[in-house]
């Protein structure tokens, strides 16, 4: 596997009048080319200003990238010059925004948006650009690209609107696309088909996708590899069937259980108590630790470092230490590690 | 639990907009349905299908097209005398989506919790009136230091909880629920569920939870109802629905729910639904007819003895 993508030890934060907020406190993780990375965590944990630094979209004015790289085909994105950047945003790397209202210029033909991308990276000509787009349209499920082509915003429906944005994302065939919420606005029918549609998509255009989201059951759709991120830091990252079956920190174990499946009974629901931490004064030792029930007495001093739990998952939780005690899971925790254990003999 | 006595019920409840004009809309077309005290009764589907215009239809927040709505025996539209409507509204309330917008910015959680206190007149005295909302703050889990601040100073999860003590300061027997926990994140969607379970089993309080997230639906409800187009097309017990969805469009929204389990995704089939498969043909009784106690599905007389047929 190639790697195409690389963030390392990334620091950003926001400059408010109240002081500094520690949006993202040393972020690291790789993207594999062709491979779905989804980014999970509650807002406020980071996950959209992680993409939007990978963008080169933060306001300049008040963020600031304290240290770190993102390191794009061996390129370190962080120090481009922002000609440079323009090349690579919206050819090499592009992105789906949550709103498909607010991320389409009302007042333009959604023809004219896609072959905005087109005409600036491709160089084509306007006729072979129209072709290109007409041809795109027809790729994302759109029918009657012709006329639609002609058409404004507000004559589409939502998640038809959500297929051209994702139509634009793929004019010039990205290597790498970063989703941000992209079904969050619409319906699970629609959202059923969009998640359909980007999963057969980079098949065929072979794109590495970097998928974020706070919703679990589409992480288990789409995602190859699961990163879960809690105060500006990544808590756990590994495989899907590591990270939903045998989940290490309390955190995604708090998360598992706090969503019902279909076949969880009267019991009462796991949530986690407490709200997420104050990034303007984050916490000294582990961000979890005061809404963590296994915590102890290092999590509050310490924070704890990436443990190695296979060759593909690492999680942050000093539980993971050789001299931590033993501790059992929540029970919805117990049940999945057993179906890994049977998915595992099973192959 | 839920009781057989019945709290609520709508009687073939139609709700139209610009009427005779070209972009006349039947946001709710002819449902009906019962809602028994203490229940919680779910209603699903896609945005647009009328699900939050008919929980916003039965607390009169709309003027019914046509149709009744009997709560506790009593038609609750139609033209109404002051007091009938203030008894009225004290019994029916609503907690709304979005707990940033339906919270007025400029005024205290003491004071929009007791806005209702003060036009009910539940409170006598100032000292009575912050007493009954430090005891709602604490019932909702936040505390009287809350009291003197504004919306604004609240996390989502800690809004969405202002919003039920405001709900429940005038005592109410049902509430309607329109997407309470949409707009939370999922590690505070399970606090504002649990939260709500706990008040129904307290104060035996009676919901129409209305939502898209069918687990979080499947897990509050006990009964659910299916709606597309302004039509209920399928009503029947939580696990009933869930194990024997019988309408086609409930099938096909059932399995378009992604769950939090890889393996299950990977082996999932989806179906679409098509209004077309029905075939209905003018003529066609087209009904809400009962297949089995307690599950009722929209459909013709041919199609009702083919899903009978299924059944056994």
């Amino acid at each position: 596997m190639t790697k195409i993508l690389e963030v390392n030890d990334l620091h950003i934060s926001f400059h408010t009048f109240s002081g500094e907020v520690q949006a993202i406190r040393g972020v690291n993780f790789d993207l594999n080319k062709g491979e779905t990375l989804a980014i999970v965590g509650e807002s406020g944990s980071g996950k959209s200003v992680t993409s939007k630094a990978i963008m080169r979209l933060l306001p300049e004015s008040n963020s600031d990238i304290k240290s770190g790289e993102i390191l794009f085909e061996g390129k370190d994105l962080t120090k481009l010059s922002d000609k440079a950047m323009q090349k690579v945003r919206g050819k090499d790397i592009s992105m789906i925004f949550q709103d498909p209202m607010t991320s389409l210029n009302p007042t333009m033909t959604i023809g004219k948006q896609i072959i905005e991308p087109i005409v600036k990276h491709q160089k084509l000509s306007k006729a072979a650009a129209r072709k290109r787009a007409i041809e795109i349209l027809e790729l994302v499920g759109i029918a009657n690209p012709e006329v639609r082509f002609n058409q404004y915003p507000h004559q589409f429906s939502g998640g038809m609107r959500q297929r051209v944005v994702i139509a634009i994302a793929l004019a010039c065939n990205p290597k790498v696309l970063i989703a941000d919420e992209p079904t969050t606005a619409l319906d699970v029918t629609i959202q059923a088909q969009i998640l359909e549609l980007m999963k057969d998509l980079q098949k065929k255009i072979d794109t590495s996708i970097i998928f974020i989201t706070h919703d679990l059951g589409v992480v288990a759709n789409v995602a190859d590899r699961v990163a879960v991120m809690y105060g500006g830091k990544i808590v756990e990252i590994g495989t899907v069937d590591e990270v939903f079956y045998n989940p290490q920190h309390p955190y995604t174990w708090g998360l598992i259980s706090s969503m019902p499946t279909l076949d969880t009974e009267d019991e009462e629901l796991y949530a986690i108590p407490g709200t997420p931490p104050n990034l303007l004064h984050p916490p000294k030792g582990d961000a979890f630790a005061p809404r963590n029930e296994y915590a102890m007495k290092i999590d509050l001093e310490e924070q704890p470092p990436m443990f190695k739990v296979s060759d593909t998952h690492y999680a942050a939780t000093w539980l993971l230490h050789p001299d931590a005690p033993k501790v059992e899971p929540p029970l919805a925790v117990q049940r999945r590690q057993r179906q890994f254990l049977d998915i595992k003999e099973g192959k | 639990m839920a009781s057989n006595e019945k709290l609520v019920e709508i009687k073939n409840l139609k709700q139209y907009f610009n009427i005779g004009k070209p972009n006349e809309v039947r946001a709710v077309d002819d449902i009906s349905f019962d809602i028994f005290k203490g229940e919680t009764l779910g209603l699903v589907g896609e945005s647009g299908c009328g699900k939050s215009t008919t929980g916003r239809t039965i607390i009169r927040l709309y003027d019914a097209t046509d149709g009744e709505v009997i709560f506790n025996g009593v038609d609750v539209h139609g033209k109404k005398k002051k007091q009938e409507l203030k008894d009225f509204n004290r019994k029916m309330q609503m907690i709304f989506q979005d707990p940033q917008a339906s919270l007025n910015p400029r005024m205290k959680v003491s004071d929009i919790i007791a806005e209702g206190i003060d036009i009910h007149g539940l409170a006598k005295t100032k000292e009575e009136r912050m007493n009954r909302v430090v005891e709602l703050l604490e019932t909702v889990g936040l505390n009287k230091e809350h009291a003197n601040r504004y919306p604004h100073e609240f996390s989502g999860g800690q809004r969405q909880r202002i919003g039920i003590a405001r709900a429940l300061a005038v005592e109410p027997e049902f509430i309607i629920a329109d997407e309470p926990i949409s707009a939370l994140d999922v590690s505070i969607q399970a606090q504002v569920v649990n939260l709500m379970k706990k008040l129904q089993k307290e104060k035996g309080l009676t919901y129409l939870f209305i939502a898209h997230d069918l687990s979080m639906v499947k897990y509050i409800s006990d009964r659910i109802g299916v709606m597309y187009f302004g039509k209920l097309v399928e009503l029947a017990p939580a696990d009933e629905l869930y194990n024997n969805p019988i309408h086609p469009y409930t099938q096909s929204l059932l399995s378009a729910i992604p769950l939090p389990d890889p393996n299950y995704e990977r082996n999932r089939k989806r179906k679409t639904y098509n209004p077309k498969v029905h075939n209905y043909s003018e003529g066609d009784n087209v009904q809400f007819r009962e297949i089995k106690p307690g599950h009722f599905v929209q459909c013709s007389e041919k199609e009702f003895e083919q899903y009978k047929a299924q059944y056994k």
